[in-house]
């Protein structure tokens, strides 16, 4: 297969020596109504060619894309993306249109004169107006919903996690009955007796936190997530939920969302379930294990060397199970030797 | 200037050149080579991408220590995604493009006999040459060359624990950039003297042809941003290696906590902005002018909406600086600000759309002269709408939250900007190579070497954008530790296919460039039968561009196909020809356009 490929590179190099030697003969160096009537034919046959790879991308490759999302925030995401995506697939639609079509139309020919048409106030002002019309729609939707997303002051029931990145992992701490977090600074951080997240063990609210590996939330609450890093930025993102926040060391970031759907609900998502059977045909021709959908939180923001594979799972349970789940998990000051 | 003229030895004539048409291939020349450099690094990391366990023997070739059995290391990965970003936006396209053609065009489409400083100029280049220098340099330092991504983010960028590259690589890196804003700044300088004193009679603001707006405001934006990069880059170098916090607090690395205090990474990212998205615009504006010009031209009709076209590079200039948070809407900035730089960057889409509605309606109802300029500058209008319309995506802060950092931006910006500003700069090198060498390029070549690269632009960067709305990473070393990406691998080989290709491809424009040099027939004096003043100075370079008195400048220069009757399409032309250069007078009765 390789041996294949490498003739075939060089063929392609020797073709590509001889055909360059061949025209660089030619002494033509100008359009003349022969090339201009050439080119714009190629012009109409790219446009063909264009149009079938955008559709084809489009319907192909709807499978590949993200389940609906599993936030309650997210459904305007998911809205405003939509009305976005037609407005400008429409545009790009007419304008590449015209674009390869009037090259085509108007190529050169000696009998052809061009119009001369150097200005238009009515078109011009038509052409700003509309798109400043259009963009008012599109910056009040995304700026109502950046608003809705962000505002997390007044969520008295939410349930406050910190999540902790580091090189090159993630942890979690839940705050506890007080639901408020203990103090934490890489100044606390001790290996030795499990204080892993640098939290300040004076502290009262500290007490009952409790730290895990994995994330499992409530379906239906709202989660108030706080974002430290201990080293360099990373970002965690959570694509099902529509959520996003870079983890920035020496301060700490914030971003709150309230899970829609359980995992096995999920599962059952007809979304969700054709991409999933679609990645286990691949996965079983290769012979891997079969994979089973899970929400995950990836990070996406350079950091180093093992970037590639920081993820930590993320599992949606009804109220009550979660409440069983968190009330095993041992408390800080069950864990951390003082 | 020109009075006086100093024997030339090969030194001074080559080397230490102060005639802006040496310094402009200097600079080209320089740009192409680094450019190989980084298509070839973006051609290693694609192989990686495809076929992540394969091994290559031109891996192995190729980075030497940084990898293993022909598998690269995913610390070089990194470097290389890094040093290829580096590469294209400020070596290739701010360097070679911009330099290249401001100092080519400005000088001979103003009508003066050279820079306003010609030894400024030259020091504008062999800084940017010695600033290319340092960061091949880099390239070869043990532990690797700058791996924290183009953007440099401290901590990773500052602290060697955090990844090999930010060390002594880093360190060239940063020098080198220092170096490199310098020569721009130095270059930026004289552009916006040159053509603010040294216009020749008759030649008004507006009746500067759009290459000369696009490179004047393109060299004000440079002023006013790349100072504070370097700022930054100064600030990261005191954080480095003079033990200062400004973007550092509260760090434990490597088993112990570091004495950093009070810094903030956040503010790293302002000042890289503020540079950094004004950039966008210095590697575009120049592509959008060439094209104007080239579209011009080859239509044989004006440019459509002149003004507008000036107004809308002003709009896009003055809004450029504005609009950096958008880079930054999930760094943890305070949310309000989010929204404002939402709405300044959905702004940019006005004037935008007014420009490519104008090279619309440039072609409608033309007689378009298809030569491979006019097809790369097609070409750059189509890829700027492809691109220009997903910013309204990405720009929306509510829609960037999950597509940030995705590979919808890399398919975003790459089109809107790279492949744009490549195929502006190719548009450039098609257009004026007769100027430059006075010799023609060859046009076969030329078709083929755009037909394979759009294709091949194409076939990269559209699919690209629906790897990265199925939230696929950027800068990740490999996808195949999430089995949720794994239906994603074929796209991806499809992708390095395409990507392969159309680095190869540029071996066609590589071959042509230099045969014609030597071997390509002999210019004419205005092979393309255009208005602009470049054309009316002899083929054969000389110091002072014009022989005699400088000529004087009576029109703009957009008189094509104007009739002796401007109401009546069916009216002869004036003239009898199709073009009026700007050194003819008006005729008597004649309305100027």
């Amino acid at each position: 297969m390789l041996a294949l490929f490498y003739i075939f590179i060089g063929v392609a190099i020797g073709v590509s020596f001889w055909q360059i030697t061949r025209v660089m003969n030619l002494r033509s160096v100008i359009a003349d109504d022969h090339d201009n009537d050439k080119q714009g034919k190629y012009f109409l046959a790219f446009t063909v060619f264009f149009y079938a790879m955008m559709i084809y991308c489009l319907l192909a490759m709807n499978v590949l894309m993200l389940p609906e999302s599993a936030s309650i925030e997210g459904e305007h995401d998911d809205n405003l993306f939509d009305i976005t995506f037609w407005l400008i697939g429409i545009v790009q639609f007419i304008m590449q249109f015209l674009i390869f079509y009037f090259t085509y139309k108007y190529r050169g020919r000696k009998d052809r004169k061009a119009k001369f048409f150097a200005d238009s106030h009515q078109l011009e002002i038509i052409w700003t107006i509309i798109p400043a019309v259009v963009l008012v729609v599109l910056i009040g939707y995304g700026l109502w919903q950046w608003n809705e997303v962000m505002d997390l002051s007044d969520e008295k029931d939410a349930v406050v996690i910190e999540v902790y990145s580091q090189q090159f992992r993630w942890d979690a701490r839940y705050a506890g009955e007080d639901n408020t977090l203990g103090l934490g600074n890489v100044n606390y951080i001790d290996i030795n007796n499990l204080n892993t997240m640098g939290v300040d063990m004076s502290d009262p609210n500290a007490q009952d936190d409790k730290q895990v590996t994995e994330l499992v939330l409530p379906k239906g609450r709202k989660i108030h997530f706080k974002f430290r890093s201990q080293d360099v930025l990373h970002s965690a993102y959570m694509p099902h939920f529509r959520a996003q926040m870079n983890c920035v060391p020496g301060m700490v970031t914030e971003f709150g969302f309230t899970p829609k759907f359980t995992t096995e609900e999920m599962r059952l998502n007809p979304e969700v379930m054709d991409k999933t059977n679609a990645i286990n045909k691949i996965r079983k021709a290769k012979g891997e294990d079969p994979y089973e959908f899970d929400y995950l939180l990836l990070c996406n923001k350079i950091c180093g060397q093992a970037h590639f594979n920081m993820q930590m799972k993320i599992t949606v349970l009804e109220q009550d199970e979660y409440d069983k789940w968190i009330a095993a998990r041992p408390t800080l000051a069950e864990v951390i030797k003082k | 200037m020109s009075e006086h003229h100093h024997k030339e030895t090969f030194v001074t004539k080559y080397i230490f050149s102060q005639d802006h048409k040496m310094i402009s291939k200097q600079f080209l020349v320089t740009g192409m080579f680094m450019g190989i450099i980084a298509v070839l690094m973006s051609m290693l990391f694609r192989l990686q991408l495809a076929w992540p366990d394969t091994s290559f023997t031109i891996v192995e070739a190729f980075l030497g220590s940084h990898q293993t059995n022909g598998i690269m290391d995913p610390d070089i990965y990194l470097a290389l995604v890094t040093i290829h970003g580096t590469i294209m936006v400020f070596f290739v396209l701010t360097a070679g493009l911009s330099g290249t053609f401001s100092n080519l065009l400005i000088p001979l489409q103003i009508g003066a006999r050279d820079m306003a400083s010609g030894f400024l100029n030259m020091i504008s280049y062999w800084l940017f040459f010695i600033s290319s220098v340092v960061m091949v340099i880099s390239l070869f330092v043990e532990a690797g060359p700058a791996s924290a991504g183009w953007t440099v983010y401290p901590p990773l960028s500052a602290l060697p624990q955090a990844i090999p590259g930010s060390g002594a690589g880093m360190t060239l890196w940063l020098v080198s950039m220092a170096i490199f804003i310098a020569s721009s700044l130095i270059g930026a300088l004289n552009y916006i003297v040159t053509v603010l004193n040294l216009r020749t009679k008759g030649m008004h603001m507006t009746r500067l042809p759009l290459t000369m707006w696009a490179f004047f405001i393109t060299a004000i934006i440079g002023v006013v941003s790349f100072p504070v990069l370097l700022s930054a880059a100064l600030l990261l170098i005191f954080d480095r290696s003079f033990g200062t916090s400004f973007f550092l607090s509260d760090i434990f690395i490597s088993g112990e906590v570091l004495h950093y205090q009070g810094g903030s990474p956040v503010l790293f990212e302002h000042l890289f902005w503020f540079l950094g998205h004004p950039e966008v615009y210095i590697v575009l504006l120049p592509a959008l002018g060439i094209t104007s010009e080239v579209i011009s031209t080859n239509s044989r009709k004006p440019i459509f909406g002149y003004r507008a076209m000036i107004l809308s590079i002003m709009a896009i200039a003055f809004l450029s600086t504005i609009v950096w948070g958008h880079h930054m809407f999930i760094s943890g900035m305070n949310p309000f600000l989010g929204s404002v730089f939402t709405f300044t960057t959905l702004l940019i889409a006005i004037p935008s759309a007014v420009k490519a509605f104008n090279y619309l309606t440039t072609l409608w109802k033309g007689n378009l002269q298809l030569n491979p300029a006019m097809l790369f500058s097609i070409g750059l209008v189509s890829t700027f709408v492809t691109g220009g319309l997903t910013g309204l995506v990405l720009g929306d802060s509510a829609l960037d939250i999950n597509i940030h950092d995705t590979y919808f931006v890399v398919a975003h910006f790459h089109l809107v900007m790279g492949v744009s500003a490549i195929f502006g700069m190719y548009a450039g090198v098609y257009h004026w190579f007769p100027k430059m060498y006075g010799r023609m390029m060859n046009k076969t070549l030329g078709y083929w070497h755009f037909w394979i690269t759009i294709i091949c632009a194409y076939g990269v960067f559209w699919p690209m954008h629906f790897i990265g709305l199925a939230g696929l990473p950027r800068r990740y070393y490999t996808n195949t530790e999430f089995p949720m990406f794994d239906d994603l691998a074929d796209i991806n080989v499809v992708i390095t296919l395409f990507a392969l290709a159309g680095g190869v491809a540029q071996l066609i424009f590589i071959a042509n460039f230099f045969i014609s040099m030597y071997r390509g027939p002999k210019a004419t004096q205005n092979p393309w039968k255009s208005n602009t003043l470049e054309w009316t100075t002899p083929v054969e370079h000389i110091h002072g561009n014009w022989p005699g008195k400088i000529p004087e400048v009576h029109r703009w220069a957009y008189d094509y196909s104007k009739r002796v009757d401007a109401d009546d399409d069916d009216s002869d032309f004036l003239h009898g020809q199709d073009f009026v250069l700007q050194t003819t007078p008006l005729l008597e009765g004649e309305e100027p356009s």
